[in-house]
């Protein structure tokens, strides 16, 4: 593993995080921050998360910017604010020593891609493994999502279920 | 401190990671319009999920699809799959609080005639 691929990739998922929020237009902003997703996309297709890849560039870039989009077709598509008021001392101290702390941290973590790091020796062998003789599945996200943790993957229908009651409660013709 | 600077720069991930988090809370907190900071919140929410996939990468593995004709998959040659299962239902979740913020900002517009934080609270009273 190279990080020729990586430090580009890197590079461009920071621009178009500080480009979404830098223009005034919120259009744009919507607009590249769907850039950012793919790119996050990109970057997890390079850390070998296909399965997540997918997701992330349906859901993250396409969805969500639609999302955004439709709630700006329905409100203004400005930022109106012309002058902003200073940031809180407190952001501006708190989130420097946030960042410090989260570095110095870095000594203590293992190195990048480690085969035996403590996430991928506990018990991450035994599914990779056994997968394939329990589940009859190659893929081994598809049968820990779909059969081992499957009570997981229907809860979660549950959560988009309800989002989904909330949205049609708040957004009703007749809501006042 | 200086091999703390080079333990920092040797994990280009992590500092990627840092970055983007900080940034989204920096929006978060200061900008005043709604869908900005919805955008901030965003940029935290994938942030924590590109730390977790992370951690998941192996030297020399591939993706976690057990290649056909292999019968003893050894657990060195594919990405370590956990993190991927469980960042997949966070994505989802992710989209699912995003959409009813989304109709929350909406509602508040619908309301209010505004976007931003300050003529909200002002004409709430």
């Amino acid at each position: 593993m190279t990080y020729s691929f990586e430090l580009p990739l890197l590079a461009l998922l920071i621009l178009t995080a500080g480009g979404a929020i830098i223009v005034k237009e919120l259009i744009s902003a919507v607009l590249i921050l769907g850039a950012y997703s793919f790119f996050l996309a990109l970057v997890w297709a390079w850390l070998g998360a296909a399965d997540v890849a997918f997701v992330e560039a349906v859901v993250g870039a396409g969805l969500a910017t639609v999302f955004f989009l439709l709630t700006l077709s329905q409100t203004s598509p400005e930022d109106t604010r012309i002058r902003r008021p200073p940031p809180p001392i407190i952001a501006v101290i708190a989130l420097p020593l946030l960042g410090l702390l989260l570095l110095y941290a870095a000594n203590d973590l293992p190195a990048f891609g480690d085969p035996a790091s403590p996430a991928s020796v506990h018990v991450s062998p035994h599914y990779i493994e056994n997968s394939l003789a329990d589940t009859r599945t190659p893929n081994v996200v598809t049968s820990v999502l779909m059969d081992y943790r499957v009570l997981d993957t229907l809860i979660e229908t549950v959560v988009v279920f309800t989002s989904g009651i909330a949205c049609w409660l708040l957004l009703r013709r007749d809501a006042e | 401190m200086l091999e703390l600077i080079e333990a920092a720069l040797s994990r280009p991930n992590l500092v990627a990671f840092v970055l983007l988090l900080l940034w989204g809370l920096y929006i978060t907190i200061t900008h005043h319009n709604y869908v900005k900071k919805l955008v901030g919140l965003y940029i935290v929410q994938t942030s924590v999920i590109f730390f977790l996939v992370t951690t998941g990468a192996k030297e020399g593995a591939t993706v976690p699809v057990i290649l056909s004709g292999v019968e003893a998959p050894g657990a060195g040659d594919y990405v370590n799959p956990l993190p991927q299962v469980l960042t997949l239902t966070a994505i989802v979740v992710q989209i699912a609080t995003l959409g009813v913020s989304l109709g929350l900002v909406s509602r508040i517009y619908r309301s209010f005639g505004s976007l931003d934080e300050d003529e909200v609270l002002e004409k709430l009273g």
